[in-house]
């Protein structure tokens, strides 16, 4: 289980976390939803121990990661698998080499069981035989999928995907959603996930959390979340203009 | 009571307190940064992919560019030297003039300030990059130290590929000067590389050695560490590399200056 409690975090002026508090249940998929610029990312960046906040603590199973350094920090990194907003693939190295590159560092595997895997993971994402080619010669949906695939290649406990779907067609935007329930169907990690993608979110989230202007203003399962009486939640969740949050 | 004079004379001591305290930090972060990954470097396991990929990026791709400079600083030299040694009617000392400076001074600085403008602004835009595009925070979830897999091999490989790249330099620069001053201007080719033999000694040597080696390291450190913190966005990256070139060269100068006076 993680739990968030009271997280602040401001860049010099701008206050950017103002006190979330969350919990996340364990094998639970957790979709957090906010306006661009929000903070979401920030928050994740916290989780990852990117970023260190100016008050509040973050739980794993317990412990505080807030306070962890180093080798002890990479323990409970081990644990994890991250899908970053832009994919952050490794440029210098191949499509191929990039899904396979954590099992490489991180196993005692073979170089044949290291390619098996690295190649089903490609399949599953849809992008098979295209191992040779290099991140800078593919689409950003391509790009995108290749992270979903080097961030569950290690078959993580817990997986962070920030918009893994946003620029993607709606074809595909279904395509990775079934993916991650499937394989979260196999594996039960705990998912935490950043999107956008309304409706579509409410068929695969176990809950459903909206960060607005630094704190969580609503946390539920997705009927509660549509029927919700907050102003803001059901604004965003339409995209209308008119309402409690100003379109800048 | 009115306060606001007391607040106005005091703001100019307040940012001056706040750049210094800026500076400082930064230079604290600085000298982590090298500490950090000398530490490292001897910390299991090692990647030697990396570092061999880094010394052919920093060593072997430099080649063609030390062998033009140095052909060309050699042949300046023997134009140069010869005409002053002339009036002097010491032209015999033409051999022990050029491949003196060549490895004292000129070998080591010129090589140095060629590989930084060559590969050490790439260097810094290359993990600039890295930095903006959160390809460093990857590694970093991954659990996987982006100091030993992207600093250190840096910072092996300047270590060993500038004295290797300087003593390139030299014997091409030695090779230049001996065109000019035996082929095109007469001088005995016994007598240019015989006063050599007598007036250069190992010392000059260790000092030309000390001298690139401590280059392959400020050169890769700057680098590297102003790449790692480049700012955000395409403009942070051009702002790192330039201050990393600026940055390379004025501390090779001043660095060259201060082993010269410290080394025999
Ligand atoms: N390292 C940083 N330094 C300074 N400001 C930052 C930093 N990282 C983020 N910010 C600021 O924090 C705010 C929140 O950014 P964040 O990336 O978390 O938004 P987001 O909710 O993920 O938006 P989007 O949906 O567009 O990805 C932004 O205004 C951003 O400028
Ligand atoms: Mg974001």
């Amino acid at each position: 289980m993680i739990r968030i409690e009271n997280l602040h975090k401001a860049f010099g002026a701008q206050r950017v976390l103002q006190g979330v508090t969350l919990e996340v249940l364990s094998g639970e998929i957790m979709i957090v939803i906010g306006r661009s610029g929000g903070g979401k990312s920030v928050f994740l960046k916290h989780l990852l121990g990117l970023l260190q906040p100016d008050a509040g603590g973050i739980w794993v199973d317990g412990v505080d990661i807030t306070s962890l350094r180093g080798r002890a920090m990479d323990r409970v990194r081990e644990r994890y698998g991250v899908v970053f907003q832009g994919g952050a693939l490794f440029d210098s190295m191949s499509v191929f080499d990039n899904v396979a590159f954590p099992l490489r560092e991180k196993t005692d595997l073979s170089a044949e069981e290291i390619a098996a895997r690295a190649e089903e993971k490609l399949t599953q994402v849809g992008l098979g035989g295209m191992g040779h080619k290099n991140p800078a010669e593919i689409s950003g949906g391509m790009r995108k999928r290749v992270a979903i695939a080097r961030a569950l290649v290690t078959e993580p406990e817990i997986v962070f995907f920030d918009e893994p779907t946003t620029g993607l067609d709606p074809v595909l935007v279904n395509a990775i959603h079934h993916l991650i329930l499937d394989l979260h169907r196999k594996f039960r990690f705990t998912a935490i996930m950043v999107s956008h993608e309304i409706p579509e979110i409410f068929g695969i989230a176990h809950r459903v959390a909206m960060l607005h202007e630094g704190v969580i203003v609503e946390t539920g399962e997705p009927q509660a979340i549509q029927r919700s009486a907050n102003p803001v939640v059901q604004q965003f969740i339409r995209g209308e203009i008119e309402g409690p949050i100003h379109a800048t | 009571m009115n306060r606001e004079p007391v607040e106005t004379l005091l703001r100019p001591v307040e940012s001056l307190g706040r750049v210094s305290l800026d500076t400082l930090g930064s230079l604290g972060r600085f000298g982590r940064f090298l500490g950090e990954a000398v530490g490292w470097a001897f910390v299991p396991p090692f990647k030697v992919g990396n570092f061999l990929e880094r010394v052919h990026f920093i060593g072997f791709r430099s080649l063609s560019v030390i062998i033009l400079t140095g052909a060309f600083t050699g042949m300046v030299l023997g134009l140069q030297v010869f005409l002053t040694l002339s009036r002097f009617g010491s032209e015999a000392f033409l051999g022990p003039a050029v491949a003196l400076s060549l490895i004292r001074e000129l070998g080591p600085v010129l090589s140095a300030l060629m590989v930084t403008g060559r590969a050490g602004s790439a260097l810094t835009a290359e993990i600039g990059i890295m930095r903006i595009t959160e390809q460093i925070d990857a590694l970093t979830v991954m659990a996987l130290n982006p100091m030993r897999y992207l600093i250190v091999p840096v910072i092996v490989a300047g270590v060993i590929t500038f004295p290797l790249m300087t003593a390139l330099f030299d014997v091409v620069g030695i090779f230049g000067g001996y065109l000019v001053g035996v082929r095109l201007l007469g001088l005995s080719e016994g007598t240019y590389f015989g006063e050599m033999q007598t007036f250069v000694d190992m010392a000059d040597i260790w000092t030309g050695f000390w001298k690139s080696l401590s280059f392959g390291v400020i050169v890769t450190w700057v680098c590297a560490y102003k790449g790692y913190y480049s700012g955000h966005g395409a403009e942070g990256v051009s702002r790192a590399t330039t201050h990393a070139v600026v940055l390379s060269s004025v501390l090779i100068l001043v660095w060259d200056y201060f082993l010269g006076s410290v080394l025999p």
